[in-house]
């Protein structure tokens, strides 16, 4: 298979309301930066890819259509990118086949989101035609599963705190990141309200504007890269129904075999050991032990005790999220972008006050629907 | 650039819901049947689809069950005609990530006003405010190609009268709906859904238990134009003609399925594609928004793989006015 | 259905700053690297990619490049009586822009015809404060609104008002769904009191609702009667208000496995505090008042506690 790497990112100033720039100079904030940050001029893009979570979060029927201008792509190849939450992640990967397939040098993937030009939770509540009338929001969809693993494993109550306070700290450290809180405690975390019980305000993920960029290029564009490059070793994606009998919803088996043909692709055998450091989403804090062991890095029933053991923090044995991940920053449509891209600033060293020292291989990981929709691939200092 | 060819492919010209489950599960089927291959030997699934023609975000989601996806499969969507899936799909399998690839994409326009959905892809500041219908954009379109001398109202009735009972003097006694578009020039609204099925070299080849011979994929492009209706020259289709230049499209083409949603839009196209007239069109099985691009793709592969042409070309456009095109470039001959 | 929203649009500086101009009855083109002034205005030069700056005031008056003529006006367009659409070029741009022209009858329009905007009485800074075009020289169609041509080239910099920062744009959009046949039969048994599934000809499983196998992707088969009674297999409380909820918080949200069924289907548990409310408590559907009895699934307001001993968790546990 052919080689590609990430040449450059760049991301936007999350926030709740970036009420200062439109749709377009929402993307283009993220844009300009991955082409300064990649040394990439606008006349080296041979096509661009655009990732987004539904159309009615901003009321436009496929946007890329009226940004094609502004982003660079008209005149170009353009393709718009829908997985749900996963969407951003599956733009990267959609990028790379392109690169892959041998048919571009240099492709551009941005995913956006302005949720401030609607309300998520209104455009969710839209029932499904002829369905009960059930009403309980995106975290009423989760808390449940969080409850059953918490109930699987007799997990200790206080592990989502643990998470929601490393990631919101981390978050202080990247100056991208909506959510900065230096000064949060698990005390703080659990004198929070509790939203959708079991799940605390403090550990769920906040609504953001944002976007991110990546710019991906072939073995020749990395090879005359002055900069250190993010070598794409392996990527993977996996789909399963929202709900079907039996469905593990604590441990989706769509997730396990992306992250088993992954690990495979990318000749790892031990991804605790092997891997320096991951971006996983996490929009609510107990997902990040579901997820570790969903993924892998621990067997079932033993995620929680990584994070409960301090090791996915910065300088612990896997740390997870130093950006603050999706905790901190949640432009729904990039965050699985952003994911990706966080990856590959820790293995070309530019991820700044929340770089891992050391880092050469990363994991950037995205999940979206009812747990059912995954993409993620593995980034490192060499091909 | 390794082999891939197209060899199966199945519509429906009705949908009951938008979700599109019930009716994928039967166009499903039929296309793997054709193809020769079960539903298990799928290395990738793609689709195309609308959150805005089903009226609901995440419509796609459910199409999944259609799949019958456990154990889990590789798969992905875009949020637009499944034509581009199929693109995504090619890549796949030319990037030797996949070796066969199912595409499908469903839509039911019937389900809510079309000519009012599309105005939310125009400019959502400056002209989607003023609900501007799509049959009025068209319309907008066909005038200025009509005054520039490029074709009259009774070619674009010749086009309409190709697939009906009425001849090209009758249908233009009709009144106008927007002129100067009158209602045999706008594409009748369809729901439905369709699948292609893909395969590299080998897995092309040998299928023991399918009759048709592969349509070999010899080019596929895709381009976008501006998006502004003021900024680009409306009687032209830059986006087609580069894309048919990528795809290597040659004048020898035998045949050829156009989607233009507008009769007016297929004598533009005709042009921008550098088609002789004796390009033959082939009418399309499958005609539903978000799966008519794919169902040309399928309607020019079945003229392969039946031996019905030589070579076939398909084209799938997408937004306001012919803004994006994609172009497919098929043949039976695997020496090319 | 319909599917409404306010959207707000934030509008970044060019966009804001046209607004701003419409909203002071003036028109504001955007000019480019190669001096062609676009109208309306982009946002990012085409050529070089920069953002732009230069904005240029052009005449409300212009010329019909294009047009059609719509009889039966729909839902958010400019006009609710018979108008025609045109390609406007205002004098001034080098492109054109779409609207109304409001011309009273078809056999008025005609391309190269003159036309001039028509200002909405109140402006808020948004497109529609330009109501429409009208024939110029003629008065036809009469408004509150009124018309203007103003002087074209001149530098529209500080004269303009303060950019707008947000537009409110509404999006109004009507739906017909129709039932499967599958859904059609459980509305049906619904609408007498029963609850039915449909077993999978493949992995024999009973989905309710029935439905297409999500796991095997074929058709369901046989219909099975299931029991309005069932096992809490996990739940959330909800104590967050939030845009489309229905009930105020606190309210129990659970997955119900009816007895008969392999799926759980979600539901609200009421009629005890939602702290009592426990994984393996066992539910019964609270059915509406029969005389209220449709074919929807409305007709179970909730499910309540029997009082039975919680279920195992073993029976469960592979429902999570």
């Amino acid at each position: 298979m052919r080689r590609a790497a990430v040449l450059g990112t760049g991301q936007t100033q999350h926030r709740s309301r970036r009420t200062d720039v439109s749709m377009a100079g929402l993307c283009r904030e993220a844009i300009d930066r991955a082409l300064t940050d990649s040394d990439t001029d606008w006349s080296q893009i041979d096509a661009v890819v655009l990732g987004k979570a539904p159309d009615l979060f901003e009321g436009v029927m496929m946007p890329e259509l009226f940004l094609a201008d502004a982003i660079g792509a008209a005149g170009k190849p353009l393709l718009r990118v829908h997985t749900a939450g996963s969407v951003g992640g599956a733009t990267a990967l959609v990028a790379t086949s392109l690169i892959r397939a041998g048919v571009h040098r240099r492709v551009l993937a941005v995913a956006f989101e302005k949720q401030s030009e609607s309300n998520a939770m209104w455009a969710l509540s839209i029932q499904p035609p002829f369905s009960a009338p059930i009403g309980a929001g995106a975290g009423g969809y989760f808390a449940p599963h969080i409850r059953s693993y918490i109930r699987r494993f007799g997990v200790p109550e206080h592990v989502g705190a643990l998470v929601a306070v490393k990631d919101r700290r981390n978050g202080a450290l990247n100056p991208y990141a909506h959510l900065r809180q230096p000064d949060i405690t698990p005390e703080s975390v659990r004198s929070s309200p509790m939203l959708w019980d079991p799940i605390r305000y403090d550990e769920t993920c906040p609504s953001s504007d944002g976007a991110c960029a990546v710019v991906i290029g072939d073995q020749a564009a990395a090879e005359s890269s002055s900069d250190q490059v993010a070598w794409i070793r392996a990527t993977a994606m996996r789909t399963e129904p929202t709900s079907y009998s039996g469905k593990d919803h604590v441990n989706p088996r769509a997730g396990a075999l992306a992250a088993r043909a992954l690990w495979a692709a990318a000749g790892i055998s031990d991804p605790l050991d092997e891997v320096d450091v991951a971006e996983i989403y996490v929009p609510f804090s107990w997902f990040e032990p579901m997820w570790l062991e969903n993924l892998g890095f621990t067997g079932p029933g033993q995620g929680w005790k990584l994070t409960e053991a301090g090791e996915t923090g910065i300088g612990g044995r896997l740390p997870v999220n130093p950006s603050g991940g999706v905790l901190c920053s949640n432009p729904i449509g990039a965050s699985g972008l952003l994911r990706f891209a966080e990856a590959a600033m820790q293995v070309m060293g530019r991820a700044g006050a929340h770089q891992v020292a050391g880092a050469g291989t990363a994991l950037g990981h995205a999940y979206g629907g009812g747990s059912q929709f995954f993409s993620m691939w593995v980034v490192g200092k060499q091909p | 650039m390794s082999d891939v060819a197209v060899i199966g492919f199945a519509a429906a010209d009705t949908s009951v819901t938008t979700s599109g489950v019930e009716t994928l599960v039967p166009v499903f089927e039929r296309a793997l049947g054709r193809a020769g291959l079960s539903r298990r030997e799928v290395d990738f699934w793609c689709s195309g689809s609308s959150d805005y023609l089903a009226g609901r975000a995440f419509s796609f989601v459910s199409a999944v069950d259609a799949i019958g996806a456990v154990p889990p499969i590789t798969e992905s969507h875009v949020e637009m005609d499944a034509a581009w899936a199929f693109y995504e799909a090619y890549l796949k399998i030319v990037s030797g990530e996949a070796e066969t690839a199912l595409v499908y994409g469903f839509g039911k326009a019937g389900a809510g006003d079309l000519n009012r959905v599309l105005a939310l892809q125009l400019d959502p500041y400056t002209v989607a405010p003023l609900w501007p219908d799509a049959t009025s954009v068209a319309a907008l379109q066909a005038r200025l190609a009509l005054e520039a001398g490029l074709f009259t109202e009774r070619d674009m009735a010749v086009v309409a009268a190709r697939d009906r009972a009425e001849t090209a003097e009758e249908l233009l006694t009709r009144p106008y709906v927007a002129a100067p578009l009158r209602a045999h020039d706008v594409a009748r609204l369809a729901d439905g859904a369709a699948a292609v099925v893909l395969a590299a070299g080998d897995r092309a080849r040998h299928r023991p238990s399918a009759g048709d011979r592969p349509a070999w994929i010899t080019g596929i492009a895709h381009r976008v134009d501006p998006p502004g209706l003021g900024e680009r020259d409306l009687t032209a289709v830059p986006s087609a003609t580069a894309a048919a230049a990528d795809a290597g499209l040659g004048a020898d083409v035998e045949v050829v399925a156009l989607h233009a949603p507008f009769t007016h839009q297929e004598l533009l196209l005709r042009a921008a594609l550098g088609l002789p007239d004796s390009t033959r069109s082939v009418a399309p099985e499958g005609n539903a928004m978000f799966s008519a691009g794919l169902s040309r793709i399928g309607a020019a592969a079945t003229e392969v793989m039946s031996g019905r042409a030589r070579t076939a070309v398909a084209h799938a456009t997408g937004g306001p006015a012919l803004q994006q095109n994609l172009v497919c470039v098929l043949t039976g001959s695997e020496t090319v | 259905m319909t599917i409404a929203f306010d959207y707000t649009r934030s509008l970044g500086p060019v966009l804001g700053r046209f607004m701003a101009g419409l909203r002071d009855r003036r028109v504001l083109g955007a000019r480019t690297s190669d001096g062609r002034v676009h109208v309306p205005p982009l946002e990012f030069d085409p050529v070089t990619h920069k953002p732009v700056t230069d904005l240029v005031e052009v005449s409300g008056a212009g010329t019909v490049v294009s047009w059609t003529w719509s009889p039966h006006p729909l839902e958010g367009q400019p006009l609710d009586r018979p108008f025609g659409w045109a390609l406007i070029r205002l004098d001034g741009a080098d492109t054109t822009m779409i609207h109304a022209v409001d011309a009273g009858a078809e056999t008025r329009m005609r391309t190269g015809m003159r036309v001039r905007a028509r200002w909405a009485a109140d402006r808020t800074g948004h497109i529609r404060d330009l109501a429409c075009f009208e024939p110029a020289g003629s008065s036809v169609g009469s408004s509150a609104g009124s018309s203007a041509g103003s002087a074209v080239g001149s530098s529209a910099g500080e004269a303009a008002g303060e950019p707008v920062r947000i537009m409110v744009t509404p999006i109004r959009l009507h739906y017909r769904h129709t039932t499967s046949d599958e859904e059609d039969h459980y509305l049906r048994a619904l609408a007498d009191g029963r609850l039915i599934g449909q077993r999978c000809p493949a992995c024999r499983k009973v989905y309710v609702p029935p439905r297409v196998c999500p796991a095997d992707g074929v058709a369901p088969g046989e219909v099975v009667a299931v029991s309005d009674r069932g096992t809490v297999t996990t739940f959330c409380v909800v104590n967050v208000p939030f845009a489309g909820q229905r009930l105020d918080p606190p309210y129990v949200v659970a997955q119900v496995l009816l007895d008969g069924a392999d799926i759980p289907v979600p539901h609200l548990i009421l009629g005890l505090d939602a702290a009592q409310v426990r994984m393996g408590m066992r539910v019964a559907a609270v059915w509406r008042d029969r005389a209220q009895w449709s074919a929807t699934p409305e007709n179970i307001a909730h499910f309540e506690p029997t009082g039975e001993p919680d279920a195992g968790y073993e029976s469960y546990a592979e429902h999570l």
